[in-house]
Formats: structure tokens, C-alpha cells, sequence
């Protein structure tokens, strides 16, 4: 196969796998993070503690988080079909891969915020802070580098779960090097689009690792 | 520092609780702090003075007891009214617990956004406050490019912010070098005296107390076993743990040297050097030493010496005036 008809499949490859990652993400991230926060302002030592809620709510994320994706897929089948339309391709898997990230983004928010020193919290609190300032204005901030640390990683996980869309008639680059690659026995193919996959994961962990470091002021510079 | 009654603790107790131990970490605590003192609470670690000034505040909860902050109880009153008596009380901590992703002037103006004062009214007391405390020029900086000194300076401005009527300070130089606690207790006593506010300190350092307190309460065990005056408390140490932050041992307090003698207490704050020859040489008057015992902490003595008096009164005054010029105590005992 010449370079000028691979070059088109990997291209929509690309961002048929980018049109998955990059909603899911957000999304993910939108109802993952204010649970991440909920675990934190909750738990023990948190400037809410409700241990039974705290509890009630680390079960079911770590259930959520438990089921693989490929059995998720399947099994949200109908609900997925309710909510997006149809049950297959490429739009309707954002939302399985919603539900199976976002308890992953929740954990991920959960460990950084934790991070935060409970002194600069307990300052922010004897300065009169309200619950909700805590959070917005010191929790978040303080934890900045290392939650953009772990938006990288849930970005690359849900990136490699797409790989698993072609199970349910989706796009990618996975699907290419499934379907067209190895199916049809054109390695070529199925090597091209897998070196690519790999380049784009390198791509997002060093680009979140360095707009991490370039926002962390606890590095002396 | 004959003002009102600012706080006043009543009856306080706390415990600690897990499966196999509990602690009584307070127990029937009863303070006063009056409007422009600066009241010091010293104790051994473990004496429970960390979590009496965080009940103050209520980052603590006490089991039992009231804390009468302008004669309302902090512990019983509403949430809202909290977080507005919050903002009369500044805090500054032993690890001065800055905010790391904000600027120096961004840490000061936290107190002011959290209260909603506008931004240019804000920036403008900021820059009055990084005044106060001579770090004007650090502004645009990260707390991570400070030293400790210069943290807790910013510690202090950003506690001053909210314009409060006392400071609670818990261990604010125990992280400090000995020339920076100086420098930071000089700008307490500062603070205090230029803007008549309120100080309540918690420390270990006994030195600390004698030099910036006006009042002191001992603890112990989760009890006040001394309070006064400081000169008082410093020179008429009944408690244990009094004599033993003192630096003087129990049995030797009580000792009498038989003849009129001196007693030369050294709480740390004294220039280290060799006190007693040069007093010799200054004064012109050889001292007969009766009995010494004397602890180095951090290259600070701390301690007492017990010298026969001198011969006659104008020795003794000499003497006398030598020593205190030293920064030491003396008083006399065993008088004829």
C-alpha cells in the first residue's frame, strides 16, 4: 500500500480517535471532579467529614471503576441508545467511556487535592473562610500542577480505551489497526496506525507534564 | 495592657479518643487575655498547649467548656458569625503554612478577597502591610524563593490583613534560627505596641516569653499550673514545670545557700560569653560562686547561678546593675 492511501486512513484515524478522547475527557472530568472534591471535603480530616456518605460513595465509585470497559460497553447497550441515539459508532461511545472514566477522574482528583497541606487549609480557615472559598481558592490552586498531571494520565487511559471502540462499530485509529490492519492482514496498516497511537500518547504525558512544572511555584526558579 | 477582657477561656477540657487510648490533652483550663497584652502560654510539648489556642479559633472542638471571645462564646455561636470573628483573629503557624501557588502579595490579599474588599483598595493594603513587615520588595515573589524568616513575615502581613484585634501565634519561631526568632519576636512586640493588637502566643521557649510577654500561664498535663506577671512567674517559680523550663532543678531551687547571696537566672536571652569573669573585670569586685547549674540549649544558657553577695552595697548595686545590663535576672535571697 502506497504512502498516499495510507496517509488519508491514518489521518481520519486521528481524529475519529481525538473526536472520542477529547469530549470524554471533559466530560469525564466535569462530573469526576466535583466527586474527587466530595471524597476529599467529606473524608476524615476533611473540612466536612460525613464518614457514612464518604463511604457509601468510595463503594460505589470503586464498583464503577471495577467493571472492564469492553463488558461496560455492552452492558450499557440500551442506556446508551436512550441517551446518544444509537448504541454503535463513533459519537455514541463517548458516553460509555464517560461512565467507565469518570469514577477513574474521581479517584484522580481525590489523590490530588489530598496532597494539599491540611496547614495552608487550616490557615485558610482561620482566616474566615467559607467552605466553598476553601475549595475554589485554595484546594484547587494548590493542587493545580498535580491535577493537570492527572488529566494527562486519564486523558491517555480513556485514549487507550478507544482502542476497544471498534467492538462497538466505532472509529480510531484502534479500530484501524483492527479492522482494516490485522483482519485484513495489511500490517502495514495496522503498524502505522499503532506507531501513531504510541506517538500520541508520548505527545499528551509530556505535554501535561511540562504545563504542570511551568505552573508549580513550589519549584524555585 | 489595662484594657478589657478580649478572651476568656472557662472550664475548657478535651479529650482524645481512639479504640485503646484516651488523653486528656486539656482539663479545666481557665485563662483571661486582656485587650493590648501579649499573653504567653508555655509548656513542654505534649502539654497541650497547641490544641488550646486551636480551640480559641475553633479549628478544635474542646468536650467541654466555653471560649468568650468579647464576652460571646465562640464554641456555641452560628457559622456565619464564626467566620466573622475568624476575621478578628489573625493566626500565624510554626510552618507558616502559606499558600504555595501564590505570590507573596496574592497570599496577603487571600484575608482581603474572602472578605470581598475591592481589588484596588485591596492591592493598596497589601502593599501597606508587606510594609509592616519590610518585604515590599518580595511582592511578585513565591513563598518557595523565602526563607523561613521571610515566610513568616508574609505569615504575619497576611494575618494582619482583616484588620484583626488579636494574633494567636502557635509556635510562630520554633522553626526559626535563633537571630531570626529575634528579628520576628522584635516585630511582634512592634505589631503590638504600634497597633495596639492583641497578642496570645503558645511556645516551648522560655526565652521567648521573657522577652515579648507580659503575662504567661504554664501548662502542664493539660492543666495551668502557674499564671502571673512575668516577672513575677520568672522570679517566684512554683510549678515543676515552671522550674523545669526554667532550667532549674527541683531540689536545688529550694536549697539555701546559708549565707546573703544572689541568685542569677539565665532564661537564654543573655549574650553568650563568659559572664561571670567579666563582670570581675568591669566592676572591679571578685565573686565567690556558692553553687551553678546551668544548661546550653541552642547555644543559649539557660539556668541559674547562686554568687555570695558582696561585701558592701555599693559592690552589691554594682553588681547588681552589671548583670541585669547583661539581660539577666537577679535577686536576692537569704537577705540578712
Amino acid at each position: 500500500m502506497s504512502w498516499d492511501q495510507l496517509m488519508p486512513l491514518i489521518l481520519e484515524g486521528l481524529w475519529d480517535t481525538l473526536y472520542m478522547t477529547i469530549p470524554s475527557t471533559l466530560l469525564s472530568y466535569l462530573i469526576g471532579m466535583p466527586l474527587g472534591l466530595l471524597l476529599v471535603v467529606t473524608g476524615k480530616g476533611g473540612i466536612r467529614p460525613k464518614p457514612v456518605f464518604q463511604s457509601a460513595l468510595s463503594v460505589t465509585i470503586n464498583f464503577l471503576r471495577s467493571i472492564p470497559f469492553i463488558i461496560l460497553l455492552v452492558l450499557l447497550f440500551p442506556v446508551t441508545r436512550a441517551v446518544m441515539g444509537r448504541a454503535i459508532g463513533t459519537q455514541a461511545i463517548i458516553f460509555p467511556l464517560v461512565i467507565s472514566a469518570f469514577p477513574y477522574v474521581a479517584r484522580m482528583v481525590e489523590n490530588a487535592v489530598r496532597e494539599v497541606d491540611h496547614g495552608v487549609i487550616e490557615a485558610a480557615l482561620s482566616m474566615g473562610s467559607t467552605d466553598w472559598q476553601v475549595i475554589r481558592k485554595v484546594m484547587i490552586p494548590e493542587a493545580l500542577p498535580s491535577l493537570l498531571n492527572g488529566a494527562a494520565i486519564c486523558m491517555v487511559t480513556i485514549l487507550g480505551y478507544t482502542a476497544m471502540a471498534s467492538a462497538a462499530g466505532g472509529g480510531g485509529l484502534g479500530a484501524l489497526a483492527i479492522t482494516k490492519g490485522l483482519n485484513m492482514r495489511k500490517y502495514e496498516i495496522m503498524y502505522s496506525a499503532s506507531l501513531t497511537l504510541v506517538a500520541l500518547v508520548q505527545f499528551m504525558t509530556l505535554f501535561g507534564n511540562q504545563i504542570s512544572k511551568r505552573l508549580d511555584h513550589r519549584i524555585k526558579n | 495592657m489595662s484594657g478589657q477582657v478580649l478572651i476568656e477561656v472557662q472550664g475548657l477540657r478535651k479529650v482524645f479518643q481512639d479504640a485503646e487510648n484516651r488523653v486528656i490533652a486539656l482539663n479545666d483550663i481557665n485563662l483571661k487575655v486582656y485587650e493590648g497584652e501579649i499573653y504567653g502560654i508555655v509548656g513542654m510539648s505534649g502539654a497541650g498547649k497547641s490544641t488550646l489556642i486551636r480551640c480559641i479559633n475553633r479549628l478544635d472542638f474542646p468536650n467541654e467548656g466555653q471560649i468568650l471571645y468579647r464576652g460571646q462564646d465562640i464554641l456555641t455561636m452560628d457559622r456565619q458569625t464564626l467566620l466573622q470573628t475568624r476575621r478578628k483573629m489573625g493566626m500565624i503557624f510554626q510552618q507558616f503554612n502559606l499558600f504555595m501557588q501564590r505570590s507573596i502579595a496574592e497570599n496577603v490579599r487571600y484575608p482581603l478577597e474572602i472578605a470581598g474588599v475591592p481589588r484596588k483598595q485591596a492591592d493598596n493594603r497589601v502593599l501597606e502591610l508587606l510594609e509592616i513587615v519590610g518585604l515590599t520588595d518580595k511582592a511578585a515573589a513565591y513563598p518557595a524563593q523565602l526563607s523561613g524568616g521571610q515566610r513568616q513575615r508574609v505569615g504575619i502581613a497576611r494575618a494582619l490583613a482583616s484588620k484583626p484585634d488579636v494574633l494567636l501565634c502557635d509556635e510562630a519561631t520554633s522553626a526559626l534560627d535563633p537571630m531570626t526568632t529575634q528579628s520576628i519576636l522584635d516585630l511582634l512586640q512592634d505589631i503590638n505596641r504600634r497597633l495596639g493588637i492583641t497578642i496570645l502566643l503558645i511556645t516551648h521557649e522560655m526565652a521567648v516569653i521573657r522577652q515579648i510577654c507580659h503575662r504567661v500561664a504554664i501548662l502542664d498535663g493539660g492543666k495551668v499550673v502557674e499564671e502571673g506577671s512575668v516577672d513575677e512567674v520568672f522570679l517566684n517559680t512554683k510549678s515543676e514545670a515552671g522550674k523545669r523550663l526554667f532550667g532549674v532543678l527541683p531540689e536545688q531551687s529550694e536549697e539555701d545557700p546559708g549565707v546573703p547571696s544572689l541568685r542569677i537566672v539565665f532564661d537564654g536571652a543573655a549574650a553568650e560569653k563568659p559572664v561571670i569573669s567579666t563582670l570581675s573585670q568591669e566592676t572591679g569586685v571578685f565573686v565567690n560562686i556558692l553553687s551553678a547549674n546551668m544548661n546550653h540549649l541552642q547555644g543559649k544558657m539557660y539556668g541559674q547561678m547562686i554568687i555570695q553577695k558582696p561585701g558592701t552595697e555599693q559592690e552589691n548595686e554594682a553588681v547588681i546593675s552589671y548583670l541585669e545590663k547583661q539581660g539577666l535576672t537577679v535577686r536576692e535571697v537569704n537577705k540578712p
